[in-house]
């Protein structure tokens, strides 16, 4: 079974993340990471290829820096790379990049695709459904839980309030949420190994897409601005009156 | 008046604040899949009805919903067309703004008549303004971007007969399994979430929060500390791989205030925080703040609103 996963670099979230001055995000004065669910994605391929072998191929859209990140999961397993990288890129909005990635898929063999839920930096979710109107292959989203027989997939599709039992057959594309599983740290051997493994390097015209960037994108950014800093209310310390003090507030506030 | 398309997937708060949003832009049409929703779509201002017939339509994940919902956009070419931002919203958005190649915005908070969007970025740190270059304004609205109101009326019906599309059949739902989600309010929608961290310190003690949330109507949540030490279900997480919540009040109890929580509870009207810890930047943002023990303030804040009440 041969599976691509997909990974994105994105500025840590633990720490300020802003816009550059040209309304996109700032990835230059950011501490870069692999996205927060990437990870439970490559460790769902990996787990798959242990137990039903084939290949696990990462592919990743993003500038130089995202070598880093594509690095990591070599480490942690997986077989080798494709790492589209173009100056053009920058800027571009969902659908271009979901246009981009449907492309270099159209390049490689695979039964699975599986993804993290949504990145952590943009937060839409919407990556798995519009590559599967792109690639004609069915979307699994927002699993808990994924299986396959090597024909089929059936993945528990969480809710808020309980989840769906999903099949299709293969091949098909799979998002994946932090309750999966509980990604492998690389180890030191894996580390070694991941400098030998393979990352091709694509460019726009490689895959045959013209128009990227701001100029291609269905949507622009118009404006952005800090959101105004949230002020410190009114701060007291319990000495026996912390709690009356609490629902007298909340009194004030109408809440009861 | 700018024709929106509201894509009304059940009876729901969230479903009832996208109408009420999109009413202020124009005439809504609703898409309903059911009476309940057909209902809603009344009461909540719609002008039309789009009442679709589908059979068979639950047996399959989004693709069949999507080939109607892309044939309605297709043939109303509406100003707007709105979805509420859930999993199944966003899935159906993809897959109109693919088939139509459209412009396609998540998770906004606002809309402008002229197609402006308000969005939170990063957590709610940055407010973007964005607008669609391509086709309609397709958007999906976060939950808690308006408080809803109702405007019932009689709107026209249409009836809309689908089939569905062998190609659409290709994700099955083999079953659905709901848990138990209790008396209390769905975490995204709530108007009250009362949530626990680290300091509530085992499984047991969770109990207090609930009780707390139980007292006040609200929802329960839990901070990623909490949720990966196993004292509470993973599904309450709140923050930036958890749900995000903008309620009208947001009590924190033993959270610190990591930024991953921030994520998913900043934007929240009032924030109140209980820590031992004076220093836990949860402070930095609260409305009200009581630096004491949580198992002392807790109890006695419960017995005061009993009182109250």
């Amino acid at each position: 079974m041969n599976i691509v996963v997909l990974v994105k670099q994105v500025p840590d979230s633990g720490l300020a993340r802003q816009l550059d001055a040209q309304l996109r995000v700032d990835r230059n004065g950011a501490n870069n990471v692999m996205g927060e669910l990437d990870e439970y994605a490559v460790e769902a391929a990996l787990q798959l290829k242990e137990a039903h072998g084939g290949e696990v191929t990462v592919l990743t859209l993003g500038p130089g820096q995202a070598t880093e990140t594509v690095r990591k999961t070599l480490a942690m397993g997986a077989d080798k790379a494709v790492h589209v990288e173009d100056d053009a890129v920058g800027g571009s909005d969902a659908l271009t990049t979901s246009a981009i990635l449907a492309a270099a898929l159209g390049r490689l063999e695979w039964d699975l695709v599986i993804a993290g839920a949504e990145s952590t930096d943009s937060n839409m979710g919407v990556m798995p459904q519009l590559l599967a109107a792109r690639t004609g292959a069915p979307a699994l989203t927002g699993a808990r839980k994924i299986d396959t027989d090597g024909t089929s997939v059936t993945v528990e599709h969480q809710r808020t309030n309980g989840y769906d039992v999903l099949t299709a057959d293969l091949p098909a594309i799979v998002s994946v949420w932090d309750t999966i599983n509980t990604p492998r740290y690389p180890s030191l051997k894996g580390i070694m190994a991941a400098k030998r493994k393979p990352v091709e390097t694509l460019t726009l015209a490689d895959l045959g897409v013209e128009a990227a960037g701001p100029g291609a994108a269905w949507n622009e950014v118009v404006d952005a601005a800090a959101r105004p800093e949230r002020t410190a209310g009114q701060i007291v310390t319990d000495e026996g009156q912390g709690g009356s003090a609490l629902a007298g507030f909340l009194a004030a506030e109408k809440f009861i | 008046m700018t024709d929106i398309l509201v894509y009304v997937p059940n009876s729901g708060k969230h479903a009832a604040e996208v109408l009420t949003l999109a009413r202020a832009l124009g005439d809504v049409s609703a898409i309903a899949f059911d009476d309940a929703a057909a209902a809603l779509a009344g009461e909540y201002g719609a002008a039309k009805v789009y009442r679709v017939e589908a059979p068979g339509v639950d047996d399959y994940f989004v693709d069949p919903k999507a080939a109607v919902l892309i044939d309605l956009a297709r043939s109303a070419n509406p100003g707007f067309f709105l979805l509420p931002s859930t999993d199944e919203g966003k899935a159906l958005a993809a897959r109109v703004a693919v088939a139509l190649d459209n412009g396609l915005m998540t998770d906004v908070s606002g809309l402008d008549a002229d197609g402006t969007a308000t969005q939170d970025a990063f957590a709610g740190a940055t407010v973007v303004k964005s607008k669609s270059t391509k086709g309609f304004t397709l958007a999906t609205v976060k939950s808690g971007a308006t408080e809803p109101a109702p405007a019932p009326g009689s709107p026209a019906t249409e009836t809309v007969n689908a089939t569905v599309d062998s190609a659409d059949q290709r994700v099955k739902v083999a079953q659905r399994v709901d848990e138990p989600a209790g008396d209390r309010p769905a975490l995204s929608e709530a108007r009250i979430v009362v949530s626990g961290g680290r300091g509530v310190g085992s499984a047991e003690d969770f109990a207090l929060i609930e009780k707390v949330a139980d007292a006040l109507g609200g929802a329960v949540g839990a901070s990623r500390a909490a949720t990966d030490s196993g004292y509470y279900p993973h599904k309450f997480q709140v923050g930036q791989t958890g749900t995000t919540v903008s309620p009208q009040l947001y009590v924190a109890a033993g959270i610190s205030g990591a930024i991953q929580h921030r994520a998913g509870m900043q934007t929240s009207r009032v924030i109140v925080a209980v820590n031992k810890d004076a220093d836990a930047p949860i402070f930095g943002m609260a409305d009200f703040g009581v630096v004491g023990d949580l198992f002392q303030v807790l109890p006695q804040a419960l017995e005061e609103i009993e009182k109250r009440k």
